[in-house]
């Protein structure tokens, strides 16, 4: 029997002689290859690249193998995880069917649906997006009102979706649906998975404050669902959907250890655009502290990531850890382009032309993106009632029933 | 570079923690306060801290050490913190051992490293004369006369100089107040004629003193390492301390923390625990995320000390890091403390006020957050 090490060995050597060695390197905004029906790739390295981990079934290194994973314990995808690391492989594909959905289809899907849809989510060959928001549920995303109702073989689908990212790019949705109009609101809730080719589904791009986006609203119009992609049971989905959200949270996580520091670099714009300091005001030596206190917040967050993932491998709980990653992350992203902008001055508020450099234009829609960092995902008051309950348990309150 | 306690680290903190809870538990530190003890500690509690070999922890076993490494230290001070623990191991182990391991000759780390480790002696290092930490502002001069040195100026905010065998006193040999080059450093015995100690009583309670030197005349041989080159060893010394520092504040912010948490929990008005108020709420929870950042430095600062493949600036830089983040967030959250447990926040009787002037003295010590801000930043490349 091959022990761990061996495991290692094998994996490394395996890695060294397949992952080309522009996969190794920091991956430029851009660059993102997504599963899907068609991939598109910039280079024939990503192409390898995407094939070589496919064919291993390393897409989804810890599923079981007759479902198209890699079928590797849990002990060996830590292994496999720390390896890529340590050589800085950058992931083959994004693809959020098989971080959120496959690991709740695997938990709560008919052997039928594990078949049917596990497979090719392995393959990379299904683009998935998620539809949970509405325009009318936020923050409190029980009240969604977009109906299920049942006919005979399959559900009609009614109503809205929005903040879907790529709604207009994705094959399928994996969607929380409303199946009982009268139940509590958490009780009337469903899960679904829909072709998104389907008649009477209009996907719409949203343009936000920065520009263009990849957020969609998502109509459905008298759309038919058979009745066997419902996962999970009827008007059980809420269950399932805070396992997805879960999913969500680790996956998001996994993420940023991928994720590059932004080319967004403090020190070297102040460098760029503030006067030297035997030059500077004193409120230029003011707004350099602030400058060099953001990039001290940035350090400390990136070594709190270390630290979460070090604790994980030393199999302490990092739950407490993982609760306020995506609160502190958003949260200082939003004031590292407040300093930003006012180091640029009015080099930040361009819009487009060539007035500007690229950067500087590129610096100001950033600054606009980061609003809505605080708000995708969990807003940070949502994050904060998550901490209160769940890791501080503080007590229940009347008015804060948020993040149970 | 790892950001977490090893086994043995771990079990050395868990020691500690034990150890301290039962000798000296935060109301130890009350009692040594009431009773207005001059040096600040408990000399029985700090003999037997040696005798657990705190005070070899970070020093190489050629000087009498344990090489069990600063993390380790880290460790221990966490616990400190914890319990607001007064002793000499920062002043007299840490800042003066470490000066003298690093700048020291043999015949001088001879003469005191065994001694200090012993804890038979103990050495306070005198550096500060401005309200505010900068050790390259030293000003006090030492002019040479023949074979000796003369010494002259003064020394503030001497941590536990009082009942100190020694000092080791940053003096001005060359250059300008403000410039690194030109400063000495000289070990002074406490009983030279001319240095005159005396208290600095603090809000703390803890041992501080103000030095005078009034032509203080020393032989050559208490010269610590190369005269006007005193500042890199000096710097040094003052990087492990300020991160041993920083894990005492982040002991002492955690447990402030966790006793407010609780606080919330059992504080009932309105018919409900206060703790179910979503604007307390969030704000603890934000008091959490905060303090899991100053973790992450202080863990970084002291692996950083302890590892050889950094360069000096990279090294200084995670010192800065941690002192200023552990600082930042004790401030933080001990005003919270204070507001949250309302009126009994700022009664002498509850705890939380002794945890509130420590940590505003620890976050004064060995730089304030602005300093190390600065510090940070000349020390990054751009």
């Amino acid at each position: 029997m091959s022990t761990l090490e061996d495991f290692r060995r094998e994996t490394r050597a395996w890695l060294e002689a397949n992952c080309p060695p522009s996969m190794r390197t920091a991956m430029p905004d851009g660059e993102l290859v997504w599963g899907g029906r068609t991939v598109e790739f910039k280079h024939e390295d990503q192409r390898l690249w995407f094939e070589r981990m496919r064919d291993k079934g390393w897409f989804c290194p810890d599923w079981p193998a007759e479902y198209g994973g890699g079928g590797l314990t849990q002990e060996q995808n830590a292994v496999l995880e720390a390896e890529m690391r340590r050589l800085h492989c950058r992931p083959p594909q994004i693809n959020l069917g098989i971080w959120m959905l496959g690991p709740v289809v695997l938990e709560f899907g008919t052997e039928e649906q594990k078949r049917a849809l596990l497979p090719p989510m392995a393959r990379g060959e299904v683009r998935w997006c998620q539809g949970f928001s509405e325009p009318n549920a936020g923050s409190d995303l029980a009240s969604l009102k977009t109906s299920a109702v049942e006919a005979g073989d399959h559900f009609v689908v009614n109503g809205t979706k929005i903040w879907t990212s790529y709604g207009d790019k994705s094959d399928w949705m994996y969607m929380l649906v409303r199946t009982d109009p009268v139940a509590p609101k958490q009780q009337g809730i469903s899960l679904l998975v829909v072709d998104m080719s389907s008649p009477g589904i209009q996907a719409q791009p949203i343009d936000l404050i920065s520009g263009k986006s990849s957020f969609c609203q998502v109509f459905f119009d008298n759309v038919q669902v058979p009745r066997h992609q419902l996962i999970g049971p009827l008007n059980g989905g809420w269950t399932l959907a805070k396992a997805l959200l879960q999913h969500e949270r680790r996956a998001m996580s996994k993420f940023g250890e991928f994720a590059l520091p932004t080319h967004f670099d403090l020190l070297s714009i102040a460098g760029k655009y503030l006067p030297a300091p035997s030059a500077s005001s004193p409120a230029d030596i003011a707004l350099r502290q602030r400058v060099f206190a953001m990039a001290m917040d940035e350090m400390a967050y990136s070594l709190t990531a270390q630290r979460m993932g070090e604790e994980a491998r030393a199999r302490r709980n990092v739950s407490g850890l993982m609760s306020i990653m995506k609160l502190v992350h958003s949260e200082q992203e939003k004031d590292k382009f407040e300093v930003l902008a006012d180091v640029l001055g009015h080099r930040a508020l361009g819009w487009e032309g060539e007035a500007f450099e690229a950067q500087e234009l590129a610096l100001t829609k950033a600054w606009l993106g980061s609003f809505a960092q605080t708000i995708a995902g969990g807003s940070s008051e949502v994050q904060l009632n998550v901490i209160a309950k769940r890791v501080l348990v503080l007590p229940e309150g009347g008015a804060s029933k948020q993040g149970k | 570079m790892s950001l977490v306690y090893s086994e043995e680290q771990q079990l050395l903190a868990d020691t500690a923690a034990e150890f301290l809870m039962a000798k000296s538990p935060v109301a130890a530190q009350r009692k040594l306060r009431d009773a207005g003890v001059a040096e600040g500690f408990d000399a029985a509690l700090w003999r037997e801290m040696v005798d657990m070999g705190w005070s070899a922890i970070p020093f190489p076993e050629a000087v009498g050490g344990l090489a069990f490494g600063c993390k380790g230290l880290g460790a221990v001070f966490e616990q400190i913190g914890r319990n607001l623990s007064a002793s000499p191991l920062l002043s007299s182990v840490v800042l003066g051992g470490g000066v003298i391991e690093l700048a020291g000759s043999a015949a001088q780390q001879a003469e005191w490293m065994a001694a200090l480790i012993a804890g038979e002696k103990r050495i306070a290092l005198a550096l500060d004369e401005q309200p505010r930490h900068d050790p390259a502002a030293v000003a006090l001069t030492a002019t040479r006369d023949g074979e000796d040195y003369v010494l002259n100026g003064a020394k503030a905010f001497v941590a536990d100089g009082i009942g100190a065998d020694a000092f080791v006193v940053a003096a001005r040999t060359g250059g300008l107040a403000g410039e690194r080059a030109g400063i000495s450093l000289f070990l002074v015995p406490a009983g030279a004629p001319g240095l005159q100690v005396s208290a600095m009583k603090t809000l703390d309670a803890r041992n501080h003193a103000n030095l005078v030197l009034q032509d203080v005349r020393l032989a050559a041989a208490t010269l610590l390492g190369v005269e006007g080159e005193g500042f890199q060893a000096l710097d040094a010394a003052l990087d492990r301390g300020r991160v041993c520092l920083a894990a005492e504040l982040l002991g002492a912010t955690q447990s402030l923390f966790d006793a407010t948490v609780e606080y919330l929990k059992t504080r009932v008005q309105f018919d409900v625990p206060i703790g179910s108020f979503q604007a307390l709420q969030h704000r603890a929870a934000w008091c959490f995320a905060q303090l899991q950042l100053a973790r992450s430095t202080v863990m970084a600062g002291l692996a950083a000390l302890d590892d050889p493949a950094l360069d000096a600036a990279a090294r200084a830089r995670m010192a800065s890091l941690a002192k200023w983040k552990a600082g930042e967030v004790a401030h933080r959250i001990s005003r919270e403390a204070v507001q949250m447990h309302g009126g009994m926040g700022v009664t002498d009787e509850l705890d939380v006020g002794l945890y509130l002037k420590r940590i505003r003295v620890a976050q004064a010590s060995l730089g304030d957050g602005d300093f190390h801000v600065q510090r940070f930043g000349e020390l990054s490349p751009q």
